[in-house]
């Protein structure tokens, strides 16, 4: 018995010598311990509901509750569907002027690949499925070609990011592969739009790491970037975290 | 996932672990001690080796396989972007070079990757197949045709994206790896995105980032070339998803065309190793 807690000891000092040194920051999001921190702000919202005299663990009318297990992660992919379909459905509305044939042929192509996704996960979820969320988009000008590519580009690479982080919280081989077949569409996607953007720029050192693996983030880190342009507040607590 | 949970976690499961662990002082020490030396994203490997070493066998000989599997189709790209960078005369276009160079580093990066993950599991890295890209004599043109060159880059990266696609279910019972294959399937795909555009603004072949039905858009390069990698493209056209028809889902005008780009599709490695067959001397 002695012997297992000094070796405890002797395996937990080291790692919180990590915690408290200058790359703690880093070590954390690379050990994917970014769950942690948004677990913390999490909290606060429950703190503030419960300040606020309210029910945090009770959704109020604006909220959507996105479940657990696949279904949660599903319902987290169909709420960043919803959002990107609703943008390419804003842009191809009236389009930025002087826009390019081939500009405005791809974004009609990814507008459609968005809706499909968002239709499909509609459906497969059935009766577990999310509302239509509202969506915030007062920061885009859909007139500026600038601000509209460079929504979408944000808007794929975080898609592609979610992706890659929520495949394995996925219980279920044929989740998985249908995230798998929609993720390399997504990544076609952003490819597409930092090509238009800036030709080349299809996969710089911004989104792949020196190992050549592409970004990826965790449900609260990527609800976090897409509550900018979501106004339905969304709760993710019951999420599956591995 | 932190790693004093994890380690909790284990103990619940295994009131034994400290014990398994303690005559691994020093893999625990040098786990710990990663604090910008060594790439701080290699630490999630470097748990997940000191665990193989804690538990001997438990990571399954199948992740092995399906690493070396990957490991082979890495090779293959590296190398053939490598003996294209190489080539007088085929690459002409500064922009396309750097966007080539790109993309093989990516390929290299790949390779050691992989490598280094298959060792750090108690595994053996696979060599590197010596290549014949001509197919044997399917493209005897490859690295002296630039508009074949391209059409074969294509080829391998939309299969890439098919072949990873296709292995990580077999992934799932370790989620760092399944992770960073995730990771490198989604760079195969820009990759393929970006060849695909490359193709269709230097030659006007007819092919988008994404891939429509079962088409190569390879036609024009010559009809015995598209016959050839036509094995890349079969069962891309698929409409139907979980037993849901994407063509005019819930009243939508989604065509076959956009539903067919809308999902990509995985091959088995029994396909993918016949696709690349060919390539193998």
């Amino acid at each position: 018995m002695t012997k297992k807690k000094s070796s405890f000891e002797e395996t937990k000092i080291p790692l919180q010598e990590i915690e408290t040194n200058s790359s703690r920051r880093k070590f954390l999001t690379y050990a994917g311990l970014s769950t942690v921190l948004a677990a913390a702000s999490c909290r606060k919202s429950v703190l503030e509901d419960v300040l606020d005299g309210k029910n945090p663990f009770h959704d109020q009318k604006d909220t959507v509750n996105l479940g657990s297990g696949d279904v949660g992660i599903l319902n987290y992919a169909y709420a960043l569907e919803q959002l990107e379909a609703a943008f390419y459905i804003m842009v191809s509305k009236n389009f930025y002027a002087g826009i390019s044939s081939k500009e405005k042929i791809y974004l009609e192509d990814i507008r459609d690949h968005e809706i499909a996704h968002r239709e499909f996960f509609k459906k497969v979820l059935g009766s577990s499925a999310i509302r239509a969320l509202e969506v915030d988009f007062s920061t885009i000008n859909f007139k500026s070609r600038e601000s509209v590519l460079g929504t979408a580009k944000a808007f794929e690479d975080l898609g592609v990011s979610a992706y890659n982080g929520a495949g394995e919280l996925l219980k279920s081989a044929d989740n998985l592969l249908l995230a798998g077949k929609i993720v390399s569409v997504e990544a076609r996607h952003a490819a597409t739009l930092r090509d238009l953007i800036q030709y080349g720029s299809f996969a710089d050192n911004t989104v792949v790491d020196q190992m050549g693996l592409d970004v990826f983030r965790k449900p609260p880190e990527v609800l976090q970037i897409a509550s900018t342009y979501i106004k339905t507040k969304i709760n993710a607590n019951n999420l599956p975290t591995s | 996932m932190n790693l004093h949970n994890i380690i909790n976690e284990i103990e619940k499961a295994d009131p034994e672990v400290y014990g398994r662990l303690d005559g691994r002082r020093a893999a625990v020490k040098k786990l710990t001690s990663f604090t910008g030396k060594v790439a701080l994203s290699a630490v999630p490997i470097a748990f997940g080796s000191l665990l193989k070493k804690a538990y001997g066998q438990s990571v399954s000989p199948q992740i092995i396989e399906v690493l070396n599997f990957a490991l082979t189709l890495e090779y293959l790209e590296a190398e053939f972007y490598s003996r294209g960078l190489e080539r007088g005369g085929l690459i002409t276009n500064d922009v396309d070079r750097a966007a080539l160079e790109t993309i093989r580093m990516h390929e290299q990066q790949h390779v050691t990757f992989l490598q280094t993950t298959i060792k750090s599991l108690g595994g053996m890295p696979v060599a590197m197949p010596t290549f014949d890209f001509t197919a044997k004599g399917t493209f005897p043109a490859v690295f002296t045709n630039y508009q074949i060159f391209l059409a074969v880059a294509q080829v391998f990266e939309d299969t890439g994206v098919r072949a990873y696609k296709g292995q990580a279910g077999n992934l799932m019972s370790n989620n760092e790896i399944l992770r960073a294959a995730l990771r490198i399937h989604s760079v195969e795909g820009r990759h393929a995105s970006h060849i695909r555009e490359m193709r269709n603004r230097n030659f006007g072949a007819p092919v988008q980032p994404w891939i429509t039905l079962n088409k190569s858009g390879i036609e024009g390069v010559s009809a015995a070339a598209a016959a050839a990698v036509q094995p890349s493209y079969n069962g891309e056209e698929l409409v139907v998803q979980a037993g849901i028809n994407i063509v005019g889902i819930n009243g939508f005008d989604i065509s076959a065309e956009d539903a067919s780009e809308a999902f990509d599709e995985p091959l088995t490695k029994m396909q993918v190793l016949a696709i690349v067959k060919p390539f193998i001397v």
